[in-house]
């Protein structure tokens, strides 16, 4: 049994039981917290929920903030002003900027920059800036902190935003302002296009690593999730939730409003998560293939999702991902991590775009609603995948039921299939279990860039790993620890 | 000087207080000149086995945050205490429960009937719930027990400090560590903030008379950009929350909403509030203040919105 991320100082275990032989016999991935946001969210003023949901998640509030904001404008039957929706995808644009740099550069740059069987004490982002210099290093801080600036800006807090009300946002930005988020923005798309020549010479260069992301270990075949533009482009704050088959056909295409004709949540008692799947394909169990419910929300889920991005360089890159890996869909898991770079230089040519439109500036950022309140959904593409709220209230506006299908959650069914599958690879009747195997096992779950904040909670990925061996008797045998930092 | 030897813990907590921690930005190298990070485990690989082997009081300071919500948050709280010579409540969950705490307007039963069962997108005929132990082919799995009621970290151990906010502001952080640092500790107790008053002694708005003959909810009017927002209607909770914060809320033109909790020689905030409103209610008339506070639609879960598994309250009685 491999139990990492300790029960104790994790909110996530997994536990790996052996069979007679030493080979594997099964995996859990549990975790083990609930906070009920589901439940007391009722009696709430509905306009309350943007800065409710958002303490769902740490890591990601801008994600909830900004799904919740948009099931406020369902609820109150409100259309934003333009320069309202624009400014809200700026900021949202911003945030993705940060959050896929903290992503690559902090938690999986280690794994190939340093190298997967590098000693754990170098596997961290000291040993990226040692190993690509410290002039990126300090492009990585930078940039954050630029982007984090933004955020506040336009979401007025640094972590917890408090901007958006149903038809607009509550504060508008000066020209002063806008000409500082330009020159963020500018030097944004220069940091992705850099980040993503890194990609190029350290990872697609070094033939050892193509072969990994290739390999049988880091792949399955299932269903795309990602939400797109009319064009089908994708798009992170707004649009039609497109799914495509194992093959890349797509399955259905879906309005917010009508996502309950095509997810709905498997329950296990051994877990306080739920289990999202395709309600028209049904819950077949942790199996991946075209009669598997099972589906992905993540970068690359959302790359083949879609037909392309909406911004010219990202749009390049797209095509090139996907020419050098054969075509689409992409199932190799550990080309995730690829993705998510051609996704950081979307989001800054789109900062960019949105920074520059005349409208940015305009103080008209308010409709004020006038409708009865009755139900809302909201869908927002989260870095971690498609985030859905869905309020129902009373004539009021006072909460009566909620539902919330959040990003990380999407992809339990496939993250918990990831790490079986890396243990039964990986682990052999007879062959000895290493400090290296753990690593090899976490990396199937790295690309997923789990935040169990919004599951349970945790930063993405930073989870601390024990690796306890059981053998079929339920004896511990073996038990290995590392932390990932 | 011997390096001070900090622990950080999350328990029911959203990570914001990780990120907040770390936005004490270039002072971390103070902080790592000074300190050890002896456990922390979003960032440093000390085991719990590892801390349960340290002799009793040989941590410094432990900044805890999260709220305590399953027997695993409260193992931890107490082992961590038992290690600790300083345990310092970080954050509004660990401090007051905060917003997760509004979970104590209901019981364990009803939070997993709604996430398990009745949620529209649930597909669970079995009405299968969570259980702390499930027999599997294989062996047992086993998950922590999750409570009824949402506790703070002082309801469960002893605290001798608090850091206010969701998250702390960075300036309130920085005070806390700079403290432990010089060993300028202040009296057992200490809400640690820039301010010991409200945050309406830190917000630009231009405040006049109180008189209000009408509230509105947020997204009802656009208030004027220099003026107070009670006094426009809003329910800014600024006159009873603590300040600390820069007053960050109500300079993006949004009310306040208390997550710095009560001023300094405030236990409840929500009744702090409430006589607070009591008095600037623009009415003789027992029937036009009824109509008056008649447009407050959430009246407990917004006074007490960070604050109830800490008030006198402490949680709704669930008949």
């Amino acid at each position: 049994m491999i139990d990492p991320i300790t029960r104790l100082e994790g909110h996530g275990k997994i536990a790996i039981f052996l069979n007679d032989d030493g080979g594997v016999a099964n995996v859990y991935f549990q975790v083990p917290e609930l906070r009920g946001f589901e439940k007391f969210s009722e009696g709430r003023p509905a306009e309350d929920m943007p800065q409710i949901t958002q303490r769902i998640c740490g890591v990601c509030p801008e994600a909830h903030h900004m799904a919740s904001t948009k099931a406020l404008d369902d609820l109150f039957h409100v259309e934003p002003t333009s320069t309202a929706k624009k400014l809200r995808e700026l900021f949202y644009s911003s945030f993705y900027v940060t959050d896929h740099t903290t992503h690559f550069y902090i938690l999986a740059a280690p794994d190939f920059v340093v190298g997967p069987d590098a000693p754990p004490a170098e596997r961290n982002i000291f040993g990226v800036i040692a190993k690509v210099g410290l002039e990126l290093g300090g492009a990585v801080i930078r940039i954050r902190h630029e982007n984090h600036w933004v955020i506040q800006t336009i979401g007025g807090r640094p972590v917890h935003p408090c901007f958006g009300l149903p038809g607009g946002v509550s504060r508008a930005i000066s020209e002063e302002e806008r000409a500082k988020i330009e020159e963020i923005a500018k030097s944004s798309v220069e940091f992705a296009k850099l980040s993503l020549k890194v990609f190029d010479d350290v990872v697609l260069k070094n033939k050892t690593y193509v072969d990994m992301i290739l390999s049988e270990t880091f792949t399955h075949r299932t269903y795309y999730m990602g939400l797109v533009d009319e064009k089908n482009k994708v798009n992170f704050y707004d649009g039609k939730v497109r799914v495509v088959d194992p093959d890349g056909k797509e399955f259905c295409k879906y309005a917010p409003r009508d996502y309950l004709k095509h997810v709905a949540e498997h329950v296990e008692p051994w877990t306080y998560l739920k289990f999202p799947y395709l309600k028209n394909v049904g819950w077949k169990g942790f199996v991946d293939g075209k009669d598997s419910g099972v589906y992905r929300a993540t970068p690359l889920s959302r790359l083949n999702a879609a037909d392309g991005m909406a911004t010219p360089l990202a749009q390049e890159e797209y095509e090139k991902m996907y020419s050098v890996l054969g075509g689409k869909p992409v199932h190799y898991t550990l080309a995730t991590h690829w993705a998510r770079l051609i996704e950081l230089l979307y989001a800054a040519e789109r900062m960019l775009e949105l920074v520059r439109d005349p409208e940015i500036t305009n103080p008209n950022i308010r409709t004020i609603p006038n409708a009865t309140p009755d139900e809302g959904v909201g869908i927002v593409e989260a870095p971690r995948g498609t985030l859905t709220h869905h309020y129902i209230t009373d004539e009021r506006g006072v909460i009566k039921k909620c539902n919330l299908i959040v990003g990380t959650t999407n992809n339990y069914a496939a993250f918990y299939m990831s790490v079986k599958k890396a243990a039964e690879d990986l682990i052999k009747p007879g062959k000895e279990i290493t400090e290296g195997l753990l690593n090899r096992i976490e990396m199937a779950w790295r690309p997923y860039d789990l935040c169990l904040a919004c599951a349970t909670h945790s930063l993405p990925g930073q989870l601390p790993l024990e690796v306890t061996i059981y053998d079929a008797q339920g004896n511990e045998i073996k038990k290995l620890s590392q932390g990932i930092s | 000087m011997a390096k001070l030897k900090v622990a950080l813990y999350w328990a029911a907590s959203c990570g914001g207080c990780e990120i907040a921690t770390l936005q004490i930005g270039d002072k971390v190298l103070k902080l790592i000149e000074a300190a050890d990070i002896v456990f922390w485990p979003v960032a440093v690989d000390t085991k719990y086995a590892d801390v349960e082997k340290m002799p009793d009081k040989s941590i410094d300071a432990c900044l805890f945050n999260g709220a305590i919500r399953t027997s695993e948050n409260e193992h931890i709280a107490k082992l961590l205490r038992a290690k600790s010579k300083i345990m310092i409540a970080y954050g509004s969950c660990a401090y007051e429960g905060c917003i997760p705490g509004l979970s104590n307007f209901y019981n364990r039963q009803m939070t997993f009937e709604r996430a398990y069962i009745e949620t529209p997108s649930t597909d669970n005929p079995k009405k299968i719930l969570p259980q702390t132990k499930v027999k599997v082919p294989e062996g047992e799995l086993e998950i922590p027990e999750f409570y009824d009621t949402v506790k703070t970290l002082g309801q469960t151990v002893d605290v001798d400090y608090f850091i206010p906010g969701c998250p702390p502001e960075e300036k309130s952080t920085w005070l806390a560590l700079e403290a432990l640092i010089t060993g300028k500790l202040p009296p057992k107790g200490t809400v640690i903030s820039p301010s010991t008053k409200a945050v309406c002694d830190e917000c630009p708005r231009k405040k006049e008379e109180k008189k209000i003959k009408k509230f509105y909810r947020p997204y009802e009017i656009i208030p004027e950009p220099e003026k107070c927002l009670l006094e426009q209607g809003l329910l800014c909770y600024g006159v009873a929350t603590r300040g600390g914060c820069g007053a960050l809320c109500p300079q993006a033109n949004m009310p306040c909403t208390g997550c710095y909790g009560p001023v300094d020689g405030v236990i409840d905030q929500g009744a702090h509030f409430l006589s607070a409103l009591s008095s600037i209610i623009d009415s003789n008339d027992p029937e036009e203040i009824q109509k008056i506070v008649n447009d407050i639609p959430d009246p407990a879960g917004t006074f007490y919105r960070y604050s109830l598994p800490a008030s006198l309250l402490r949680r709704a009685r669930i008949k």
